[in-house]
C-alpha cells in the first residue's frame, strides 16, 4: 500500500519510460534511412520490374513458346508469335501489363532459355496507367538498360537454381 | 506638435517597435518548435525525421507555412461563420498578448505591471474560448465534444495551476514577475517548490493540450478534436496558438521556478552570458520537456484525467500551499 503509493507520486514508472526514450535519443543508431539519396540492400532474387534479355551477340532469347504466358497467375502476359523470315520462331507481340502483374517470379522460372526476367528496378512509377501497359520494345530496352545487373544476378543465384 | 512628439510619439514607436519584435521572434520561434519537435521525436523512434527540404530539413517549416498559406479555407455549410473565423484569431492573439509582461532580462519588458502573474493567469484562462468558439461554431459532433473536453480540461488544471502560483508568490512575496524572478530563494525554497515545480510541469501539459493530455484532440477517437473542420490559414493560426501557448508557458514556467534570465543555479560568474540567452535556454530546456513527453506517455484516458486534476492534483497543491506558508511562518521568511 504504502509502496505502491510511493511509486505513484515519486513517479518511478514516468521516470523509467523518460529515460528510456532518451536513451533511443542519444544511443541507438538510426532505423530509417534517407530513401531517395540511400536505399536499402536488395537480394539477387529482387523480384523487380520486367526484361527481355538477349544474347551476347544481340538475337532476342525469347523462342514464343508460351510458357510464361500459359503459367502466368494474373494473365498478365500476351503474346503471339509466327516464324521470321530465317525461320526462327520468334515472337510479334509480347506485352505485359504491369498492373495486373502480381511480381510472383512464375513467368522467369517457366522460360527455358532465361528470356523475361524480373530485374532489380523498383522505381518504374509512371503518371498514368498507360504507360504501365509494356509491349515487346520496352520489354527489351529494358533488358538491355539492365543486362549488367540482371546477368550478375542470375550467376550469384545459379548455384540454387 | 513637436511636443506632442516627445510626449507620445517617441514612446508609440518604441512600443510598436518592440512588439513588432516579439511578435515575429514569438512566429519564427514557433516554426522552429514545429522543426525541432519532429526532429526530436524522430530521434527518440529512431527515425531521421524531416531531411529533404534544405539543408537537414531546415526550410521545412518554411515549406509547411507556404503550403498552408495557398491552400483553400474551407467554412463548413451548417457553421455558423461569424464565431467559426473569430475562434482560431481568439486563441492566437491571446496566446501573443500574454508576451507583454514576461520579462526576458532584466527591465527588458513590455509592460512592467503590479500584478504581471495575475493578468497572465487571467489571459491563460481566456484559451478556453477560442476552444469553445470552435468547437460550438464547427456544429460537428466530433468538434463539440473536443471543446467540451478541453473546456473541462483547462478549468480543472487550472484550479490546481493556481494554488502553484500561490505558493510561489508567497516565496517571493509579490505579484510582479521580475520581483519574482528577482526575489532571493534560498535552498531550503528550492527544495519546497520543486514538487511545486513537477506538478506545474504536468498541468502545462494539460493546459496546453498536449500529450500525454491531448483529449481535446485525440486524433484516433476524435478525429481532430475541435479544429477538425478547419483548414488551411484558420488551422494554421490554431496550430501557431497551441505553439506559441506551449512557449508561453514554458516562459511562465522559467520565470517562476527556473529563475528567469539569471545564470542557473545561482552560478553568479556565468553572469557575463546575457540574461537573454539564460532566458532562451532554459525555456528550451522546458519546451524539450514537452516534446519528450509527447514522445514517451500514452494519451490519458478521460476519466484518468480528470481524477488526477481533482483527487490527487488539487489536494496535494492545497496542502502544499498550507505546507509553504506554515513553513513560511514557522522560520519567519515571510518575504515583504
Amino acid at each position: 500500500m504504502f509502496d505502491q503509493l510511493a511509486r505513484s507520486f515519486l513517479l518511478t514508472e514516468i521516470v523509467k519510460g523518460f529515460s528510456l526514450t532518451l536513451k533511443y535519443m542519444f544511443f541507438m543508431p538510426r532505423v530509417t534511412i534517407n530513401y531517395p539519396h540511400e536505399k536499402g540492400p536488395i537480394s539477387p532474387r529482387f523480384r523487380g520490374e520486367h526484361a527481355l534479355r538477349r544474347y551476347p551477340n544481340g538475337e532476342e532469347r525469347c523462342i514464343a513458346c508460351k510458357l510464361c504466358e500459359a503459367i502466368c497467375p494474373a494473365l498478365a502476359i500476351t503474346i503471339e508469335a509466327e516464324p521470321r523470315e530465317d525461320g526462327s520462331r520468334r515472337t510479334t507481340r509480347y506485352d505485359i501489363d504491369m498492373t495486373k502483374c502480381i511480381y510472383c517470379g512464375l513467368c522467369q522460372e517457366a522460360c527455358p532459355v532465361d528470356a523475361i526476367v524480373e530485374g532489380p528496378n523498383f522505381e518504374f512509377a509512371t503518371e498514368t496507367r498507360e504507360e504501365l501497359y509494356y509491349n515487346k520494345d520496352k520489354l527489351l530496352a529494358n533488358g538491355d538498360r539492365w543486362e549488367a545487373q540482371i546477368a550478375s544476378n542470375l550467376a550469384v543465384d545459379a548455384p540454387y537454381r | 506638435m513637436a511636443e506632442l512628439w516627445q510626449t507620445y510619439g517617441i514612446w508609440t514607436a518604441t512600443t510598436l517597435a518592440y512588439t513588432l519584435l516579439v511578435v515575429v521572434g514569438l512566429l519564427l520561434a514557433v516554426a522552429y518548435l514545429t522543426y525541432a519537435e519532429r526532429k526530436v521525436m524522430g530521434a527518440m523512434q529512431r527515425r531521421q525525421g524531416p531531411m529533404t527540404v534544405g539543408p537537414f530539413g531546415l526550410l521545412q517549416p518554411i515549406a509547411d507555412g507556404l503550403k498552408l498559406f495557398s491552400k483553400e479555407t474551407i467554412i463548413p455549410s451548417g457553421a455558423n461563420r461569424p464565431v467559426f473565423l473569430a475562434a482560431p484569431m481568439v486563441l492566437f492573439s491571446l496566446a501573443l498578448v500574454a508576451w507583454v509582461v514576461i520579462p526576458f532580462d532584466k527591465d527588458w519588458v513590455l509592460a512592467n505591471i503590479n500584478v504581471g502573474i495575475l493578468y497572465l493567469f487571467a489571459i491563460s484562462s481566456m484559451g478556453v474560448y477560442g476552444v469553445i468558439m470552435a468547437g460550438w461554431a464547427s456544429n460537428s459532433r466530433y468538434a463539440f465534444l473536443g471543446a467540451l473536453r478541453s473546456a473541462s480540461q483547462m478549468v480543472s488544471y487550472e484550479v490546481s495551476m493556481g494554488l502553484i502560483i500561490v505558493c510561489v508568490i508567497l516565496c517571493s512575496g509579490s505579484l510582479n514577475l521580475q520581483e519574482i524572478v528577482l526575489a532571493p530563494r534560498p535552498l531550503w525554497m528550492q527544495i519546497l517548490l520543486f514538487p511545486m515545480f513537477i506538478v506545474f510541469l504536468i498541468s502545462i501539459l494539460a493546459e496546453t493540450n498536449r500529450a500525454p493530455f491531448d483529449l481535446p484532440e485525440g486524433e484516433s477517437e476524435i478525429t481532430g478534436g475541435f479544429m477538425v473542420e478547419y483548414s488551411a490559414m484558420a488551422f494554421a493560426l490554431f496550430f501557431l496558438g497551441e505553439y506559441a501557448n506551449m512557449i508561453l508557458m514554458s516562459a511562465i514556467a522559467t520565470t517562476l521556478f527556473l529563475g528567469g534570465w539569471l545564470p542557473p543555479f545561482g552560478l553568479s560568474f556565468l553572469a557575463f552570458v546575457p540574461g537573454i540567452i539564460w532566458f532562451a535556454l532554459k525555456v528550451c530546456s522546458v519546451l524539450f520537456f514537452f516534446i519528450w513527453a509527447r514522445a514517451t506517455l500514452p494519451r490519458f484516458r478521460y476519466d484518468q484525467l480528470m481524477r488526477l486534476g481533482w483527487k490527487i492534483f488539487l489536494p496535494l497543491t492545497l496542502f502544499w500551499v498550507i505546507l509553504t506558508a506554515g513553513v513560511l511562518i514557522v522560520f519567519d521568511a515571510l518575504p515583504g
